[in-house]
């Protein structure tokens, strides 16, 4: 007996994407989905965007890790409200893991949700988790061969942070040729090359991410 | 890795569907797999032969068809299979054509013995 399903792999993780969107839309919260493979500079890069930006946005962070709490710990140092998500083995968080702790994040007193998706450039690419905009991470010190090895974050993401900008004189990363590559990949991603210490580039991403923070907060028009 | 996960959810959807239709035993299990996903067939297969044991899909046979990448230029209304990773359209260069096939990843269909 042959049974017809056609049912998508993932349709039970895109149901829950969707729930934690409509909970998210309702406070007109900005949702950024981090992705970046391990050493990236996810956390610094997070660090001081959050040092830059405090005064103006307020932050809500999840951080999944596979083990231990530390990431959360370095940016709970910064006053921000912080909830750690240990997958204890699994290399990327889905949508009903962020969903059972979005109530822990006081969601009616922020601006802006940051998940830090599991240090990973493949899978956390393929589950939704109800974020408005993916963001792929990648330092100048992991090649430049990354994007084009690992397309689909760069196809989805809506902005690319090359961080580490500092190290690019030890390096053979090619910041023109890479640049192009990705824009190869995806025309429509805005690309920053950024430094975490050295503050370089850090103006034009937080402004983009102020931009994007206030266009969700604004007030949906013409219903009246 | 990730397709360890996608296995889970794979056996939930075999016993889900196994209990609507009656059957008993499951023999045979087709997936379709586009190539833009990051699933790898023969991660899958692993995944599928460690998560088997014990289900009543044991010992089936997992089969997985592969979808090409194929992408619609809105500028001169041409299919086409991109040079991967690249996207752009090699009729007329347009850099931003729509994605219509590559990211499938679907159960198709099940076979197997009802109680019958």
């Amino acid at each position: 007996m042959k049974v017809f399903v056609v049912k998508d792999l993932l349709a039970a993780n895109e149901e829950a994407a969707r729930e934690n969107r409509r909970l998210l839309e309702r406070y007109g919260l900005a949702v950024i989905n981090l992705i970046g493979g391990p050493g990236a500079g996810k956390t610094t890069l997070l660090e001081k965007t959050i040092a830059l930006l405090g005064a103006s946005l307020r932050f809500g962070v999840i951080e999944g890790d596979i083990c231990t709490t530390r990431d959360a710990e370095r940016l709970s140092r910064l006053g921000v409200e912080v909830v750690q998500i240990n997958t204890a083995g699994a290399c990327h968080l889905d949508a009903a893991m962020v969903g059972r702790v979005l109530g822990e994040l006081p969601l009616a007193d922020l601006d802006v949700v940051v998940v830090e998706n599991v240090g990973n450039l493949v899978c956390p690419a393929e589950f939704d988790l109800g974020e408005d905009l993916k963001v792929a991470v990648l330092s100048v010190a992991e090649g430049s061969d990354k994007p084009a090895k690992y397309p689909l974050v760069f196809h989805q993401a809506k902005a690319c942070i090359l961080t580490k900008l500092d190290l690019l004189p030890y390096t053979d990363f090619d910041l023109a040729a890479v640049t192009e590559e990705i824009r190869r990949l995806n025309p429509a991603l805005e690309i920053f090359p950024v430094s975490a210490r050295t503050g370089e580039g850090m103006g034009a991403w937080c402004q983009w991410l102020l931009e994007q923070a206030q266009r969700k907060k604004q007030p949906a028009s013409g219903c009246s | 890795m990730h397709e360890f996960a996608l296995m889970q959810s794979l056996f939930h959807i075999i016993e889900e569907q196994a209990k609507a239709h009656g059957l008993v035993r499951v023999t045979k299990v087709k997936l379709v797999v586009g190539k833009m996903t990051m699933a790898l067939p023969a991660a899958l297969q692993m995944a599928f032969q460690a998560l088997q044991r014990g289900t009543l899909a044991e010992g089936a046979e997992l089969e997985i068809e592969e979808r090409e990448v194929r992408f619609f230029c809105p500028a001169c209304e041409q299919e086409f299979c991109p040079e991967l990773p690249y996207a752009a359209c090699p009729h007329c260069g347009h850099a931003a054509p729509h994605l219509v096939q590559g990211r499938e990843l679907y159960l198709d269909y099940l076979e197997g013995d009802d109680e019958g």
